[in-house]
């Protein structure tokens, strides 16, 4: 059942509209997943169809509610904007909004009242425009005991388990697992692109989730991948020196070893190589520069490594 | 009058990056004045130009206290100026969002850095702000509840209103709280318009700022001891929100004295004229804020309204 959570009148005879799909029975748990916050992060589309696509296909098997709510910037999506179109504001810095406040807070309020409750919320997000993700999920060590079972269950790759930072307490994520609401946030592939097999991989997650928690009695992936925890090792950033242009960057991310070429960051100008982007570390390389222009500073990668036991 | 760039940067194809510092005085760090951060400050950087000009006429006349270091930054962002983006030009990062900054990060926190390094043990720290929204504010003081904040030396400035309000989670990366939490007196002035200049607030702003300069010894210029600030916090502020959406046709300005229930603005039909909607103030006291917009979403906070106790 199609339903139209907000509904605010923009200038010009158009509304800004949020709709979810809810399927399946109430009474039961409740899962959501939410996407499209960022308007230029789009691996969430192909997850909310094919999760669709395949809950559609047995929905007798289906007990609880499953709810999409595949673009909670519209504007944004429907714009190539990233942020929220007029305002430049980043939506997911925004709550948990205010019923008496602009109309982004407003709309920020409203989308917390509709999640809240539920069993659990995945927040889709796909990186930006310039860097490229493994399916990963990111969790603040603040939630990290109440949503490690979880993320466990998901068929990610990577979990990411970061300090609390106060900026992030502004996120729907924090909002939510603040008033017990558990919500994962997923991180993965890259901006204005859809990865398939990423996609599909969060699907399986997904599916694996709604069985263990009772909710799916029909086809059960093949396998669930055991994820990378961070817990174990730490994660080095690795920076731009010189502002250029990047070119044969590695393919995959992969495991690297020490001393791997990452990238080059070069001259077009002058035809020289300005730097050769060696792996620091050993480890899992699960972030990688995608946008070739750089400037110094500009974030090429992330591994992560274990540390060794002493 | 001693100037040097306090960071300079390569682009990969721009001309180079740099943030230019003035400097008076020959004494220790006394105060800082940070302008425009973000692309759209064009009235922060004027009245930061008009400071600098100020001063070194009063140079000149020998009235600067040589015991004093005054260091005036009229922009940390001549690139997003120069294409009219607000943010920074390559990946949307908003410097005044990556305080205090990390030298080995990413680009905006490298500038942040960089200057959060050359601002930081200044006895005052003065940035010139603006907001999310459109619009003209009446010139004002803004402090930060951080236990830091110097109230009297607030009202100095002379200007209207001394605003003091709690952080939220976000205002943690901002250079003001970090100031403060540095130690140093710090006040966001708010000199009324954002991307358009205004003269006559600009006047009023550069002028509080300079007789802010004279309260402190910092410079010799005797001159109007300005208004007798109102103090304010949130809760003497009352938020106009809009119903309807259309064309807003204002119907008073900013620093205009309002009583409860005077018409402030309509909100008309943009195809067919009509008012929609009539706007009256729920208070009585001035108008502090209003948005500047001629199409206007639901909920939007058009205006903001100190109240009067009387
Ligand atoms: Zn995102």
């Amino acid at each position: 059942m199609i339903q139209t959570v907000i509904s605010e009148n923009l200038p010009v005879d158009e509304r800004l509209i949020i709709k979810k799909n809810s399927i399946g029975t109430k009474g039961g748990k409740r899962v959501c997943i939410v996407t499209g916050i960022h308007g230029d992060e789009l691996e969430g589309q192909y997850v909310c169809y094919e999760l669709m696509r395949r809950l559609k296909k047995d929905i007798h098997q289906l007990k609880g509610l499953v709810e999409l709510y595949p673009a909670l910037n519209p504007l944004g999506v429907d714009s190539v904007s990233r942020a929220i179109p007029t305002f430049d504001l980043d939506m997911n810095r925004i709550f948990p909004g205010n019923p008496d406040g602009h109309m982004i807070e407003y709309v920020a309020h409203r989308i917390i009242e509709d999640l809240a409750g539920a069993d659990l919320v995945i927040d889709i997000h796909s990186s930006n425009i310039y860097l490229y993700e493994i399916p990963q999920a990111r969790v603040s060590k603040t939630f990290a005991d109440k949503l490690m079972p979880i993320v466990q269950m998901l068929n990610l790759d990577f979990i990411w388990v970061h300090d609390a930072a106060t900026v992030l307490e502004s996120t729907i994520a924090h909002s939510l697992n603040s008033i017990g609401t558990p919500t994962v946030v997923v991180e993965m592939g890259i901006g204005m692109k859809i990865t398939k097999e990423y996609g599909d991989k969060l699907v399986d997650g997904i599916i694996n989730v709604l069985d263990k928690f009772g909710m799916w009695g029909g086809d059960l992936p093949v396998r669930i991948h055991k994820p990378i925890v961070s817990t174990i090792g730490d994660v080095c950033f690795i920076n731009a020196n010189y502002s250029g242009v990047i070119i044969n960057t590695i393919p995959n991310l992969t495991r690297v070893s020490k001393g791997d070429v990452l990238c080059q960051i070069v001259s077009s100008l002058t035809g020289d190589v300005l730097e050769n982007v060696e792996a620091p570390v050993d480890g899992l390389l699960f972030t990688m520069r995608s946008y070739p222009i750089v400037y110094e500073g500009s974030l090429l990668a992330r591994i992560f490594y274990e540390n060794n036991p002493v | 009058m001693k100037q040097c760039d306090i960071f300079t940067m390569k682009s990969p194809f721009r001309d180079d990056y740099r943030i230019p510092g003035f400097y008076f005085g020959n004494g220790d760090k006394t105060v800082a004045i940070v302008g425009a951060m973000r692309g759209n400050e064009v009235q922060q950087l004027f009245i930061c130009s008009q400071l600098v000009k100020n001063l070194i006429a009063l140079e000149g006349e020998g009235k600067i206290n040589p015991n004093v270091g005054i260091l005036v930054i009229p922009t940390v962002n001549p690139y997003s100026l120069n294409i009219h983006k607000r943010f920074w030009a390559m990946d949307n990062t908003d410097i005044n969002r990556m305080f205090p900054g990390y030298d080995q990060g990413e680009t905006t926190q490298r500038i942040a850095a960089a200057l959060f390094e050359t601002v930081k043990g200044y006895e005052y720290g003065i940035q010139l702000s603006s907001y999310y929204l459109n619009g003209n504010f009446v010139p004002h003081v803004r402090v930060m509840d951080t236990g830091y904040q110097d109230i009297e030396s607030a009202e100095s400035f002379g200007l209207p209103f001394v605003y003091e309000y709690e952080p939220r989670p976000y205002d943690t990366t901002l250079l003001n709280y970090n100031w403060q939490i540095f130690e140093t007196k710090a006040f966001s002035v708010y000199g009324g318009s954002t991307d358009v200049i205004n003269k006559d607030l600009a006047k009023q702003t550069w002028t509080g700022i300079l007789r802010f300069l004279h309260a402190k010894g910092i410079i010799d210029k005797p001159m109007h001891g300005g208004m007798v600030p109102f103090r304010l916090k949130n809760d003497k502020l009352s938020t106009v929100v809009s119903r309807q959406s259309g064309i807003l046709y204002p119907r008073c300005d900013i620093a205009q004295n309002v009583k409860k229930g005077d018409l402030l603005a309509e909100v008309l039909s943009p195809y067919m004229g009509e008012t929609l909607d009539s706007i009256y103030s729920p208070v009585t006291g001035t108008v502090f804020f209003a948005h500047h917009t001629p199409l206007i979403h639901q909920h939007s906070r058009i205006f903001q309204i100190v109240e009067y106790i009387e």
